[in-house]
């Protein structure tokens, strides 16, 4: 195991080289002069020239990427233009939100995803199996802007209308209530969670439904195996068959998955962070992107693209664990 | 070609294929007709007494409103149907765009192979990396937004499946007899891969275009949605959602009209791309 770790990872050095040259080479063709930009357009030419010079913009293309990336590995990502502080600042204020957006989505798409997948495989060819098709194949299509309003229509406005219990009344707007610094502990909690529900509710639907697709799929696959008929014959209880020896078998490739999830979910969580003012990197991508805040911008997609490698990596390791064969033939 | 008259045959089966196929070309009557309909604005006071009328009802004036009006006054069936052609026309041709470069680079990987292919997989690998959304941010604060940048911006970073699907194809077919004869005949490796091979892989490289035509939109709406797309006060069904998500209380209506249009027409186009597929896959089951 630890070799086919290190393996993997030196694997996905290049990918990561690749990212952040990518980002370096946008950062610097971007049209528009940063000096200029950062200084104001009043600046008179000897400032500029001093700015480019005690900036290095002065110096050879490949110094100033070598020295890019050697800041950049540092933790040294440059300045936020709208801000006036480090980019490293501003993002890790909202690492912790997206991480535990995308965190929880994730954990409710997967769980969503099978349950529903298992479920159809189990009642193949029946109404239930017809109309969960139906459901997943209307709700993989929906944007998850447009349903991320409905849930605020249903949970938000129309809960409080029309007299729902409390807990079924969700708040639609950040991650914490106005008066959550006076509350104790455990209804801080509480606080957190019910804001948690409907951002995290519409990035797991979306995916899910695609999910369950694949999780019916395979389930039903491996309910055809000569195993499955085995244990059937020797007595066991047709549910003990279904969770214990089909799913079980059919779910593990599921994890292979996660990397085609990781995208899908990060993009997702841009426009559910700006429509629930969520504060995470995508509200702060999407504020950066209004004030043209290129290097906040580009920290941002960077970062993205690095979590989405390190989730790869993390699946494959899953995948090995999971199942010995995977390691021996990578 | 019967090959083709078969798959014909049996997408007119489908249900799927009728049902998505039927949305969409309604979709394109609908931006058809709005192309047609430009009258000038109305005068003020017409707009205050026209605010947000309901679906089904009429204005002071006897004017019947199918969908109802927005803020402005202004009918939401005629601004869907305006919507209609700066969405399908983004979506069609930013998938357009990404069919013709992932052809292109699937096509030279899977030929080519050693080191072309290596490098055309390793950025494949690196693109599929990177989240479509930020991605697209990152384009939109670099140059200006508009209409000509989404396109080229969704067309850029949606090619990676097709890219996959077409080396697939072309790397399973290129030592096939058909291409040997064909090579040994003198044809050049442009002939054998434009003539001979890319003909072949255009099947599955066409139900991910599908796909990503619809996903197009969804993105184009997102964009515009977050005010980073295509601007007011030209309509696309994005930036007439969120111009409706103010009055989502008050007139759901003109939120939940562009939002359904969307969704409806995502799903006409990934329905189109399930009966493509079970169309080949009927089609490699019977050759």
């Amino acid at each position: 195991m630890p070799r086919f770790l290190a393996r993997r990872i030196l694997g996905s050095l290049p990918l990561v080289l690749l990212v952040l040259t990518a980002t370096f080479a946008a950062l610097h063709f971007a049209p528009g002069d940063p000096v200029r930009l950062y200084l104001g357009p009043d600046a008179d030419a000897a400032a500029v020239n001093a700015a480019r010079h005690a900036l290095g913009l002065d110096r050879p293309l490949a110094v100033q990427y070598l020295e890019w990336l050697l800041r950049f590995v540092r933790g040294d990502w440059g300045t936020s233009l709208a801000q006036h502080r480090a980019v490293t600042a501003v993002l890790s204020d909202a690492l912790a939100p997206t991480l535990l957006l995308t965190g929880t989505g994730l954990l409710l798409t997967y769980l969503l995803g099978v349950t529903v997948g298992t479920l159809q495989a189990a009642r193949r060819g029946t109404a239930l199996d017809t109309a969960l098709t139906v459901a997943t194949t209307v709700l993989a299509a929906v944007p998850a802007y447009v349903l991320a309003l409905g849930l605020v229509l249903v949970f938000t406005f129309g809960s409080t209308r029309w007299g729902w219990p409390s807990a079924l009344r969700l708040p639609a707007i950040g991650a914490e209530g106005v008066g959550a610094d006076f509350l104790d502990p455990v209804q801080r909690l509480g606080d957190r969670v019910r804001h948690l529900v409907l951002p995290a509710l519409t990035l797991s639907v979306i995916g899910a439904a695609g999910l369950a697709r694949f999780a019916r799929a395979s389930v039903a696959g491996a309910l055809r195996q000569p195993f499955v008929a085995a244990a059937r014959a020797r007595g066991l209880a047709e549910r003990r068959v279904l969770l214990r020896h089909a799913a079980r078998n059919a779910l593990l490739p599921l994890v292979t998955l996660l990397g085609l999830q990781l995208p899908a979910l990060f993009s997702g969580a841009v426009f559910v962070e700006a429509i629930f003012a969520w504060p995470g990197m995508g509200r702060v991508a999407v504020q950066a992107v209004l004030a043209r805040d290129y290097p906040v911008v580009m920290a941002v997609t960077a970062v993205f693209a690095l979590l989405v490698i390190a989730g790869n990596l993390l699946a494959d390791v899953l995948a090995a664990w999971s199942d010995p064969r995977v390691e021996e033939s990578a | 070609m019967s090959a083709g008259r078969g798959l014909a045959d049996r997408l007119r089966r489908d249900p799927r294929a009728l049902a998505g196929g039927l949305v969409i070309l309604g979709a394109i009557a609908c931006a058809a007709v709005a192309a047609l309909n430009t009258g000038p604005p109305a005068p003020l006071e017409e707009i205050v007494a026209r605010r947000f009328v309901a679906p089904f009802g009429a204005t002071p004036d006897g004017v019947l409103h199918l969908l109802g009006t927005d803020r402005f006054g202004r009918d939401l069936l005629a601004r869907l149907c305006v919507g209609a052609r700066v969405s399908l026309a983004v979506g069609l041709l930013a998938a357009l765009t990404s069919l013709l470069l992932g052809v292109l680079l699937g096509g030279v990987a899977g030929y080519a192979g050693g080191v072309p292919d290596r490098l055309i997989t390793a950025l494949t690998d690196a693109a599929l990396a990177v989240p479509r959304v930020p991605f697209l941010l990152l384009l939109v604060v670099l140059f200006e937004p508009g209409l000509a940048l989404v396109v080229l911006a969704l067309g850029l970073t949606g090619w990676m499946t097709v890219a996959r699907l077409v080396r697939a194809e072309v790397r399973a077919a290129r030592n096939r007899p058909f291409v040997e004869a064909a090579r040994a005949l003198g044809a050049t490796p442009g002939r054998v891969l434009t003539r001979h091979l890319l003909p072949n892989a255009l099947a599955p490289a066409l139900v991910a275009a599908a796909l990503g035509t619809g996903n197009a939109m969804m993105m184009e709406a997102g964009l515009s949605f977050l005010g980073l797309g295509v601007q007011p006060p030209t309509p696309s069904w994005g930036n007439m959602i969120a111009a409706g998500r103010d009055a989502l209380v008050t007139a759901p209506w003109v939120a939940l009209a562009p939002a359904c249009a969307v969704a409806v027409v995502v799903l006409a186009f990934s329905l189109l791309a399930d009966a493509l597929e079970a169309a080949l896959a009927g089609e490699g089951a019977s050759r």
